[in-house]
């Protein structure tokens, strides 16, 4: 789990938009990391396994490692350290095998 | 008929690219840059003066510098495209980009790749596990989300940056509850011949042992030349576990952050199919390059980390370096001129390489981290141990390419960046022989994963057919 | 004394199915294999193991693909026990989907006049759109229809190769690896001698089986192989959940979960790479099969390089002037590994061969 610490006082620092982590409501600053949202929200894991069901977490938030690969807006196998949060954005994790949507 | 490309199309925002992008501006050549990131930087300076912490001096000076490269490139007269992934890149000098969902083509009489490097993978038992992430990690997290681990914290594994993030994160008020360090002692003895050369560019040494005395003055335990690193628990990271002094010690933590130095990321230049030659002293791979970071391919240029591991100041001189070779060949200067604007660059370039060979052979990874136990995962993705792959080459596997094949390494999205280096030096070390023998994975596109819509409506670029 | 009673050139999946045949019978076995980045379609290749179609102006290759497709259940059996390896083998029948009316129309008349070539022993379906749903739920609402064949299936075509390589090991054969066959001799009193840069090796018969390799040394024992690369890329996507429940000649998924699409056919050289344009109208045709992959992201691709003669067949045959040395060239080595292990490999041993072979000589390019 990670803590937030002090932020710069302006405007573009303050701004928070609201999203949803397996369906839970949370705050978190205007265009941060979803992975970054999550690890915040101490969701004690992200992702499990295809092949033998094993939690992971994000490992190396650059975009080379893909354990970090969550449902974001209903888009299954999301690399949640390369995308931006937005207002109202729906995040959960991807258990196993990604479903089949046609998005 | 008028040529539509780019004269220049820089891969990568970080030093390297911005600094070719400044002077390639400067030179009047029509340039684009792209990056997956949302905004130039790369992973020294990621997000410069945007990040979200009230005191962003606690990150230390160097991540200030950025700012001045940032707003130089900020005013340079060329084409950026952030947050934009390239997945294709070919000889020709077409790149292929994924951005929001959408792929397309553009088209460039000259290539740079200045795509940087990424940390060395750190397979020890127990490192999937929920709790263990990258030194590297924890200091994005910090620079762009002002954010810390709650709760204890141990540093583990070697380099400077992992020193640079233990003095970062003690600025930040996080707790670690341990430094655990597997430089050997024999390391210390091999890098200090090179210890003199440093010494031309001490400032470098100035800042370690700056970090190092940090630590002392925090009371933070630390431990050196420790061996058997161990991650325990069962879902989550309970402790990491290690010996030392033919003792065994076990610390309880939250957060385990890893680190074993950085390697090129040489994706792009490896599906491109160029030659990469095994650097014997920052044990990994990189493309061959001549002086101006040309590559045996005529059009493709690297810059920075992705070429070999110089750090900042020498990723933005080779940056800058490559853009006067290309201006040259593009008829906006003459070889005389090159080099005489290039002469100032490499006089530069000299001193900052004094450290590179006392920090390799320091901070060499050790044997272990190269050649894991039999029990430890290999391939996070596929989950193949390293007894797996021994098993394979007794089967008859030279290579990793066959081993992917058999057994699958390699093969899950990550597309072998996190298990490649391990795989070609376990096999190598199992059949008793160089690693540069042995060879890499054959990396094909596309090197960032785009879905099946994106490529289906895949804009071919002009005069190619479908 | 000979080194082996039999070298194998190439450990690629027809070597080894060979191999693998011979070694079970009792015979010393030596399978000699290229470098790590060799060319080998049997790394490349779409899995498939596959009756229709084949064979369209040559019967007894019709014939000789449906021996194997019916020997493949205990073939698979056989090296799953020997291995442990599960070879992913499925059966169900297999569909070829047209896109249009034309191509609909253009591949049942072929399938027509096949089965006419066979005496009217060949089955297969013809399948409008609304039957075609009724298999795969999932087909894109452009698609004409598809063809069935009820013997298709496929197969994971690299734990074959994983397989073959552990049966040959566990029935006592021996593999040199990393060695590149250069010369070839018949000596006087019988037998091969074959050399290579590290060494060289006697055994009594030879079976070369090199894929593209033997072009080159086909001749040297007096055999003709003109082969050609021909490529094929194929991508790769990620692991969903089971969607088709047959193999298609462009789409299939594979016992992992992931889907494999191929693959294009261009006559390219040596050149094994990939094209975006190519990769590009892969995933068009395969989007418009299966509109649910649009979402679903490609993990890799590759180029790989077909083994293939000018009419597309089969070369088996023993030479005439080197008794004793055979080649072994197909251009669907997955599909005929098990009619490879079983009657070929007899053939090899006792010296007679199964009917049909005549139709396979390397002499008909002689003309
Ligand atoms: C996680 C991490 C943290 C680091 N922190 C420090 C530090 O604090 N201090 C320090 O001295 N050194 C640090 N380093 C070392 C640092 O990488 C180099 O010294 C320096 O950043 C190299 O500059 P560069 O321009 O070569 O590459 P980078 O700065 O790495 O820039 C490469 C850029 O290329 C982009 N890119 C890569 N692939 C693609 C693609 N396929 N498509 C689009 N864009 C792409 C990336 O987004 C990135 O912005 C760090 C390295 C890593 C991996
Ligand atoms: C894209 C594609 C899709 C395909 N799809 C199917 C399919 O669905 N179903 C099907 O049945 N078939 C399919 N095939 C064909 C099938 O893959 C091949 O028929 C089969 O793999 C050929 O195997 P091989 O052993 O002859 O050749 P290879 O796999 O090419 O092996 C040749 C071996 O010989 C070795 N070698 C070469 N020269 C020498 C030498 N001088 N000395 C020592 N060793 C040497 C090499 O190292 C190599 O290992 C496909 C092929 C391609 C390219
Ligand atoms: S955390 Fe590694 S790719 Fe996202």
């Amino acid at each position: 789990m990670f803590r937030r610490i002090p932020r710069r006082d302006d405007e573009e620092s303050r701004s928070l938009v609201t999203i949803f982590i397996e369906g839970k409501p949370i705050q978190v600053p205007t265009g941060e990391m979803v992975a970054a949202a999550v690890l915040a929200s101490g969701l004690g894991w992200v992702r499990s396994t295809p092949v033998s069901g094993a939690p992971r977490m994000p490992y190396c938030l650059m975009g080379v490692c893909f354990e970090c690969l969550m449902e974001i807006d209903g888009v299954p196998n999301s690399q949640a350290c390369m995308t931006r949060v937005r207002e109202g954005m729906r995040v959960e994790r991807q258990a196993g095998v990604r479903p089949l949507s046609e998005v | 008929m008028e040529d539509k490309r780019y004269d220049l199309a820089i891969i990568g925002a970080g030093p390297a690219g911005m600094a070719a992008a400044s002077s390639a501006a400067g030179f009047g050549l029509r340039c684009l840059v792209i990056d997956e990131q949302p905004r130039p930087g790369g992973q020294i300076y990621r997000d410069t003066g945007h990040s979200p912490l009230a005191n962003p001096d606690l990150l230390g000076p160097d991540y200030r510098e950025g700012e001045v490269l940032a707003a130089e490139f900020g005013k340079a007269q060329m084409e950026y495209l952030s947050g934009a992934a390239v997945w294709h890149v070919d000889a020709d000098g077409v790149v292929g980009l994924s951005r929001e969902g959408r792929a397309w083509s553009v088209a460039a009489r000259y290539i740079l790749v200045a795509t940087g490097a990424m940390e060395r993978p750190c397979p020890i038992p127990g490192w999937t596990l929920p709790g263990v992430m990258t030194a590297g990690a924890g200091q994005i997290l910090l620079k762009t989300s002002a954010m810390i681990p709650d709760g204890p914290i141990v540093l583990a594994g070697s380099g400077p940056l992992l020193f640079l993030v233990a003095w970062q994160y003690l600025n930040a008020g996080a707790e670690i509850v341990g430094f655990v360090e597997t430089t050997s002692r024999a390391n210390y003895l091999s890098a200090l011949p090179f210890l003199p050369k440093a010494l031309g560019a001490a400032e470098y040494l100035f800042k370690g042992l700056g970090y190092m005395k940090a630590l002392r003055k925090a009371r933070v335990p630390v431990f050196k030349g420790v061996a058997d690193l161990r991650v325990e628990g069962d879902s989550k990271l309970e402790a990491i576990s290690f010996s030392v002094g033919g003792k065994n010690k076990r610390i309880g933590c939250d957060t385990l952050l890893l680190h074993q130095g950085v390697v090129p990321n040489v994706q792009i230049t490896r599906a491109l199919g160029c030659e990469h030659i095994w650097d014997i002293r920052q044990v990994c791979w990189r493309p061959r390059l001549d002086d101006w970071g040309r590559t045996d391919s005529e059009k493709i240029y690297v810059a920075g980390d992705g070429g070999g591991i110089g750090g900042a100041a020498v990723a933005q001189i080779q940056g800058r370096l490559a853009t006067l070779e290309i201006a040259r060949h593009l008829n906006i200067i003459e070889t005389a001129e090159r080099d005489r604007l290039a002469a100032p660059h490499r006089v530069a370039m000299a001193r900052h390489l004094r450290i590179r060979p006392f920090l390799d052979l320091l901070y060499r990874p050790t044997e272990v981290m190269r050649c894991p136990s039999d029990e430890t995962i290999v391939c996070r993705c596929e989950e193949v141990t390293a007894g797996d792959i021994r098993s394979m080459v007794r089967m008859g596997c030279l290579g990793p390419n066959q081993t992917k094949s058999f057994g699958r390494p390699g093969m899950g999205p990550c597309q072998g960046r996190l298990c490649g280096l391990t795989v070609s030096e376990v096999i190598a070390a199992e059949r008793g022989l160089p690693t540069a023998e042995v060879g890499y994975y054959r990396i094909r596109p596309p090197i960032k994963p785009i879905t099946l819509g994106e490529l289906a409506a895949f804009d071919a670029p002009e005069g190619k057919q479908k | 004394m000979a080194d082996a009673d039999v070298a194998v050139v190439g450990g690629g999946i027809v070597g080894m199915s060979v191999a693998c045949g011979l070694v079970r019978s009792g015979l010393r076995v030596t399978v000699f294999d290229g470098d790590d980045r060799d060319l080998r379609a049997s790394r490349g290749n779409f899995g498939l193991v596959w009756v229709q179609g084949k064979g369209y102006g040559l019967p007894d290759y019709a014939r000789w693909t449906r021996r194997s497709a019916t020997l493949w259940p205990d073939f698979a059996l056989s090296l799953q026990e020997e291995s442990g390896i599960d070879l992913q083998l499925s059966q169900p029948g297999g569909l070829f989907v047209c896109l249009t009316e034309a191509e609909l129309e253009a591949r049942a008349e072929m399938l027509v006049s096949l089965k006419a070539d066979l005496g009217g022993e060949y089955p297969f379906d013809v399948l409008d759109h609304r039957t075609l749903a009724e298999y795969v739920p999932a087909i894109g609402p452009e698609v004409a229809g598809a063809t069935f064949g009820p013997e298709d299936g496929h197969v994971n075509p690299l734990r074959l190769l994983r397989a073959l390589h552990a049966v040959f090991k566990r029935r006592g054969g021996r593999l040199v690896g990393g060695v590149t066959v250069t010369g070839l001799n018949h000596p006087q009193g019988g037998g091969f001698r074959l050399s290579s840069d590290s060494g060289s090796w006697d055994a009594g018969k030879l079976v070369l089986a090199a894929g593209l390799g033997n072009l080159s040394l086909g001749p040297q024992v007096g055999l003709t192989v003109p082969v050609k690369p021909n490529r094929g890329q194929v991508l790769i996507c990620e692991r969903i959940p089971p969607f088709l429940d047959y193999p298609t000649g462009h789409v299939r998924q594979t016992g992992e979960g992931t889907v494999q699409l191929g693959d294009s056919k261009e006559d390219v050289g040596f050149n094994d790479g990939t094209t975006p344009e190519v990769m590009a109208a892969i995933a068009q045709r395969a989007v418009t099969m299966f509109p649910v992959l649009k979402g679903i992201r490609v993990v890799r691709a590759w180029g790989a390089l077909r083994i293939m003669t000018a009419d597309g067949f089969p070369v088996y045959q023993e030479s005439g002037e080197c008794a004793g040395a055979y080649a072994v060239t197909c251009h669907s080595g997955v599909t005929l590994a098990a009619a490879h292990a079983g009657p070929l490999a007899d053939w090899i041993k006792t010296g007679s061969a199964p009917v049909g072979m005549a139709s396979f000589s390397g002499e008909r390019f002689h003309v």
